[in-house]
């Protein structure tokens, strides 16, 4: 901070220093020390000051002596030369009878990180380890590992090193502790301090004479023990049990953080741990500070990927206080929706909606995306909810309503009538980009259920000459374009307008060129333009998939108890408005799981234009027996409750065995030969899918035996008159293959699907099953029969599986 | 592992700077106060990061309280830490502001100097640190005629003395040593409760957390026992004594407490070391032993003029001999409220309209149990709809309950021995706080 005078200040202050008479009394010398200290902690550079301040040093006033060593430490990298005369001082004190002076003297020696003073430090340092007080062998043991850091590339003297080891048996606690944070320092190359069985024996009967803070480093420094028997282990734990549930904060996560490292491999045993710090960690919560509740909220986050229903029961204690900060607030809502059931929906959701209302506008767009998540499993209440929201009229609320609705109903297609009903009017309030990007999305796809959206798009593109925002330009395009396929007699003209004024006047490139291509597309006729512009509306199977499957411990356990998830991009970004959903919902996952082959080339054969063989020279199995092109597609959408009503339909029929001939659906058994599959992660194996357009419906958690997946497509073969659905279901029990060979040999030998195992298709699976002991079956219904798509759709299958499996290995 | 401290007051002046490993550069305070301005909000993140360091702080006392470290350390260590650290300040000089930081600072450097040694903290306890601390503190205390109301004629001890003046625990605790202060020992029963009501006047949730903390001035204590009410109970099923029980969810007390007496006659056995210490924690869910303190009873309509008419009678539930002080309800209003006008019933209330925060607050000095309060604000809110009326609630309410506590937690006792030499006092306060009480509109 510059400092007016700072120059004035310093000679006064020198001319006062080096007065006779103020250092002969003691009290003004002090005086004017101080207020050298208070001008340099207040940012004025008084580095000139140096040797006067250096003379101060030799004195019996353990006080000044005190400020002066603050001063000293603080400049001594400026002047390197006149700290060499410090040293001569200090190395006095050294031997000083009174303890306190020797530690003080030493703890400042190595505290003026001189390389050049080495030397001189060892020999008092070396006394120091071997001094009877413990306040000195404190710090001497410590002064090793600040010496080792200034001189890092010298080697490690194994003399200390042995004698800091002999010291982790000292009766000082503090020391002992200091000893392995030394340690820890100087043998970082090395991997740390060796963490050996008799001294985790040790330290575990010393922790309880420390203090919270040595505690916490002990059993921080202990993570790295691997204990040798299962009966060890378990003596460990319960040694440790009361400081799971200690009332200090800081003992309880290091504990659990131990717990979680020591356990690993018994993922029973962590979850038991987990439920046992509840009670800590919501007193925490509850705890004064209100760091330390976030603090606490944020690991509680952690918890609950694991283990979802553990707070479920105390869904009270995370309701916000109203004078809490913002950032508690938005944390709370985070965890309040993980908690949401049955029975305290009702409850959860009028707590919610009045933080709709809060002062603080990034709380209320908080509390609505969290109406809006619970919407997807509660969605009456919660559309009665932002419905009622948006009669307030606010620009702010409004907005992040909109965009609420719009990430609702692309996941529950259902409330779709609700919302397109709750629209007309809301555009006049509405001033934030995101949020008319969200309603330009909404008229466009639901544009023929809101009679008013010709009208709302109209005032848009009367005012698209000073629209600023691209986005919204680039939306108001699609959303007329898709207006006009639906409504072409009342969009027509306004649409001519929009392009000529984007084709002719817009300078924006992006925008231009996308209007340019609607433009031509509308020349190829208008089946062409419906072709391309009507996605899908929905996306049911983020349905399926809210309840998250919980997630194993080892997942997060590293980043417990460390600064992470305290962080601000932590927080789930899916409360964060973007775009159209269809273009960001699996932006982000799949690019870290999939390779660039897959979404690439590949899919560029198989995907559903004209002339894409679905055959892949790279799927060896029934490459020449598919000679029909095949396009997959998802539409219409399949319910999960519909799924499973034909596939327990045709699961009953199957095992009647009638008259199999006269059914028009088949039924087919495959093994895939994909050892890491079940090892996926969902949303990788999920975005694969979609990329083929296969829709998985339901996973079981990866890792976990048998996993299974369940998944639907639609057929259609461009020399075949309809389309066909087929149902499909991964199974991988990790039982030996011959078992799974004499299933599949019953299920045809009973069932007889005549036509679909041919010969080609048994050789294949063979020659996969006796490969490799770790296959997929795959169990397929199709309906109605059509044993080409069947064929052409089980390679497209194979492909993704081997694609993802290679992948993962 | 800590690489610096520092303490910036709110404006952003430097207090402390303190760097414990020299890794790092001079600028951290700097960089600190640029993000901390650059935001926009009411409080910072607790964690930022800026090219690999990493900023933890708290707010105590109006000032920031700022760790430097690394990402892979505990943030639970050092918030406690940081908070301990602020109390210990507040334990040496007696209290904790931006005046007394500065007046203190050499003492604030040498407590940092022991406390934390190469970025590990060494020790925070006052027992240890009293040996090594050598800086007299410099209190600062305004004048004030209260107190010298409290010396009587020719210094006659008067009546009034037999209540602790609120500033007795605001003074540093090492001068006893010098100046031969008076031995005290205070023992604070503190309760903060949360509480959710219902539009219908239901119940919706009631949480209390309360704690007992001992402030000890004695020069010489070993032991002292603290004896809590005898049908004190801990958990949904035990019962104990014949009387109403005292119920609480969870307890955990201070390690260095003595319970070998606790399950049989609810003592607490301890030796308190100088200055300020948590001697148990409890917790009760969803079960108050009486009624909630404060009632709402709201009417809000439209009136001919387009005006937003809000009538609140607000009741206090508490016995006719306790009184709830400093009493402060929060009512959010419609946005663009333009001006407020007020019936109130007794001329020390007052109330005002806030537009920043968008709500009235009506405030009360003084609220004897069994009164009931009324209120009349008349709110003009150009294009009031009827929509608009959605946005008045939840009406938060902030209040003092002294010498009365939620749970009905009392010290039946508090023993001292060896048997104090001289004149002692020893001070139990008891006091209930509202973390957040809300009620529903």
């Amino acid at each position: 901070m510059p400092y007016l005078g700072g120059e004035e200040t310093v000679r006064e202050l020198r001319r006062a220093l080096s007065n006779p008479n103020v250092q002969s009394d003691q009290l003004r010398y002090r005086n004017t020390i101080l207020k050298v200290i208070r001008a340099m902690s207040q940012g004025v550079d008084m580095s000139g000051l140096f040797s006067e301040m250096v003379k101060a040093c030799a004195t019996v006033d353990v006080v000044q002596k005190k400020l002066v060593y603050v001063f000293l430490c603080s400049y001594a990298a400026l002047n390197p030369e006149l700290s060499l005369l410090v040293i001569n001082t200090l190395r006095k004190d050294c031997q000083d009878p009174n303890p306190m002076v020797r530690s003080l003297a030493l703890r400042n020696m190595t505290n003026l990180r001189l390389p050049s003073l080495v030397e001189y430090v060892e020999q008092p340092l070396t006394a120091g380890l071997r001094d009877r007080a413990a306040c000195v062998r404190r710090v001497a043991v410590l002064g090793w590992a600040k010496l080792h850091n200034l001189q890092a590339s010298s080697e490690i003297d194994a003399a200390v090193v042995n004698e800091l080891y002999s010291l982790l048996r000292d009766p000082d606690p503090v020391v002992m502790v200091n000893c392995l944070r030394a340690l820890e320092e100087i043998l970082k190359d090395e991997g740390g301090v060796a963490i050996n069985k008799p001294i985790t024996h040790h330290l575990l009967n010393r922790l309880k004479e420390c203090d919270i803070w040595g505690q916490c480093q002990v059993l921080r420094v202990l993570q790295r023990y691997r204990p040798q028997s299962e009966d060890e282990l378990f003596d460990i734990l319960s040694l440790l049990d009361a400081s799971l549930v200690s009332p200090h904060p800081p003992i309880m996560a290091a504990t659990l953080s131990l717990f979680l490292s020591l356990c690993s491999g018994q993922p029973a045993v962590s979850l038991a741990a987990l439920e046992r710090v509840r009670g800590p960690l919501l007193a925490a919560c509850g705890s004064g500070s209100r760091e330390m509740r976030f603090t606490a909220l944020c690991h509680i986050q952690l918890l609950l990927r694991s283990i979802p229903g553990l707070m479920g029961a105390h869904y009270k204690r995370f309701f916000c206080g109203y004078a809490e900060p913002a950032y508690i607030k938005q944390r709370k809502m985070q965890v309040l929706v993980e908690l949401v059931n049955d029975e305290n929906v009702a409850m959860l959701l009028d707590e919610l909606k009045g933080y709709c209302t809060d002062v603080n506008a990034e709380t209320a767009q908080a509390a609505i995306t969290a109406i809006g998540r619970i919407g997807r499993s509660y969605s009456d209440r919660c559309l009665e909810i932002l419905t009622g929201l948006l009669g307030l009229k606010q620009d702010h609320i409004t907005s992040a309503v909109v965009q609420t609705m719009r990430d609702l109903v692309w996941v529950c297609p259902q409330c779709s009538d609700t919302v397109c009903f709750a629209l007309e009017g809301c555009e006049e309030t509405l001033q934030d980009s995101q949020g008319r990007q969200a309603l330009l999305w909404l008229l466009g796809v639901y544009g023929e259920r809101v009679s008013s959206a010709p009208y709302t798009l109209e005032v848009f593109i009367d005012g698209v000459r000073s629209e600023a925002s691209l986005g919204v330009k680039m939306e108001l395009l699609t959303a007329t374009m898709r207006l006009f396929l639906c409504r072409p007699a009342e969009t027509q003209d306004m649409l001519g307008r929009l392009l000529h004024y984007c084709i002719e006047e817009e300078t924006d490139m992006c925008v231009r060129d996308q209007a340019l291509l609607y433009y031509r597309l509308l020349h190829c006729g208008i089946e062409e333009t419906r072709k391309v512009l009507q996605g899908r509306r929905s996306d049911p199977s983020l349905g399926v998939l809210i309840g998250r499957p919980a997630e194993p411990v080892s997942q997060w356990a590293r980043s417990f108890n460390t600064l992470e998830p305290l962080r601000q991009g932590s927080i789930e970004t899916e409360s964060v408005s973007r775009g159209s959903p269809e273009h960001t919902m699996f932006d982000p996952k799949p690019n870290a799981d999939l390779s660039n082959t897959l979404d690439c080339s590949r899919i560029e054969k198989v995907h559903s234009d004209g002339d894409g063989r679905c055959s892949d020279s790279s799927a060896d199995i029934l490459a020449s027996s598919v000679a029909a092109p095949l396009s997959l597609s998802l539409f219409p959408a399949l319910s999960p409750e519909e799924f499973e009503r034909l596939w327990l339909q045709q699961l009953a029929l199957h095992a009647e065995q009638g008259e199999a001939g006269e059914e028009d659906f088949v039924w087919m058994e495959e093994c895939v030969r994909c050892p890491t599959i079940p090892r996926c992660s969902p949303q990788s194996l999920q975005a694969a899918m979609q990329l083929v357009n296969i829709q998985t419906l339901a996973f079981t958690p990866p890792q976990t035996l048998p996993w299974r997946v369940y998944l639907y497509t639609h057929t259609c073969l461009d020399d075949a008159p309809h389309s066909t659905l087929i149902l499909g279901e991964l199974l991988y029990t990790g039982e030996e293959p011959q078992k799974a060979e004499v299933h599949k040999g019953s299920a045809d030998g009973g069932v007889g699907v005549e036509g679909i195992e041919d010969e080609q298709a048994r050789q294949g699976m063979e020659a996969t099953a006796d490969g490799g002991q770790e296959a997929v079956k795959v169990t397929l219904r199709q309906q109605p029969r059509d044993d080409k798509a069947l064929k052409g759709f089980l390679s497209i299958l194979t492909t993704v599986l081997h694609t993802l499996s290679s992948e993962r290995a | 592992m800590i690489s610096q401290i520092f303490i910036l007051s709110s404006k952003g002046d430097h207090l402390i700077y303190k760097d414990f490993r020299g890794e790092s550069g001079d600028d951290a305070v700097g960089v600190f106060y640029e993000k901390v301005t650059a935001l926009t909000g009411d409080q910072p993140p607790v964690v930022m990061s800026h090219k690999g360091l990493h900023f933890v702080h708290v707010r105590q006392g109006g000032l920031y309280w700022v760790a430097t470290t690394t990402a892979d350390s505990s943030p639970f260590t050092i918030i406690e830490f940081l908070n301990r650290l602020s109390a210990l300040v507040k334990d040496y000089c007696g209290s904790l502001s931006e005046k007394s930081v500065q007046m203190n600072f050499a003492l604030i450097y040498e407590l940092l100097d022991e406390a934390v040694d190469y970025g590990y903290i060494q020790t925070t306890s006052s027992d240890v640190l009293k040996n090594f601390i050598q800086t007299e503190a410099v209190s600062s205390r305004p004048f004030s005629l209260f107190d010298l109301s409290n010396v009587g004629l020719f210094g006659a001890e008067t009546q009034q003395s037999k209540v602790a003046p609120s500033s007795a625990a605001t003074r540093p605790i090492q001068s006893s040593r010098e100046q031969g202060g008076k031995s005290e020992i205070f023992v604070d029963v503190i309760e903060r409760m949360s509480v959710v009501i219902g539009s219908n006047g239901m119940l919706m949730k009631a949480d209390v957390e309360g704690e007992i903390r001992v402030k000890c001035y004695l020069p010489n204590c070993s032991e002292m026992r603290i004896g809590l009410n005898e049908e004190f109970s801990i958990g949904k099923s035990q019962l104990r004594g014949y009387g109403a029980a005292v119920r609480v969810d969870e307890v955990s007390f201070h390690q260095m407490v003595q319970l070998d007496e606790f399950d049989s006659h609810r003592i607490l056995r301890l030796c308190p070391s100088q200055g300020e210490q948590m001697v148990m924690q409890y917790q009760l869910s969803d079960d108050l032993p009486s009624a909630p303190p404060f009632r709402l009873f709201p009417t809000i309509e439209r009136d001919s003029g387009g005006r937003l008419l809000m009538y609140l009678k607000l009741r206090c539930d508490l016995p006719p001999k306790s009184a709830a002080i400093n009493v402060a309800a929060t009512i959010p209003v419609p946005k663009g409220s333009l001006s407020l006008s007020q019936e109130l019933s007794s001329p020390d209330q007052s109330a005002e309209l806030k537009p920043q925060s968008r709500a009235v607050v009506w405030k009360i000095p003084r609220f004897t149990g069994g009164m009931q309060l009324s209120a009349l604000f008349k709110l003009e809110v150009p294009g009031l709809s009827s929509a608009s009326l959605l946005e008045v609630g939840p009406v938060g309410l902030s209040f003092e309950l002294p010498k009365l506590t939620a749970t009905g937690l009392q010290i039946r006792f508090l023993r001292l021995s060896p048997v104090q030499p001289g004149p002692s006092q020893r001070w139990v306060r008891y006091v209930t706080h509202s973390d957040s009480y809300t009620i529903r509109i």
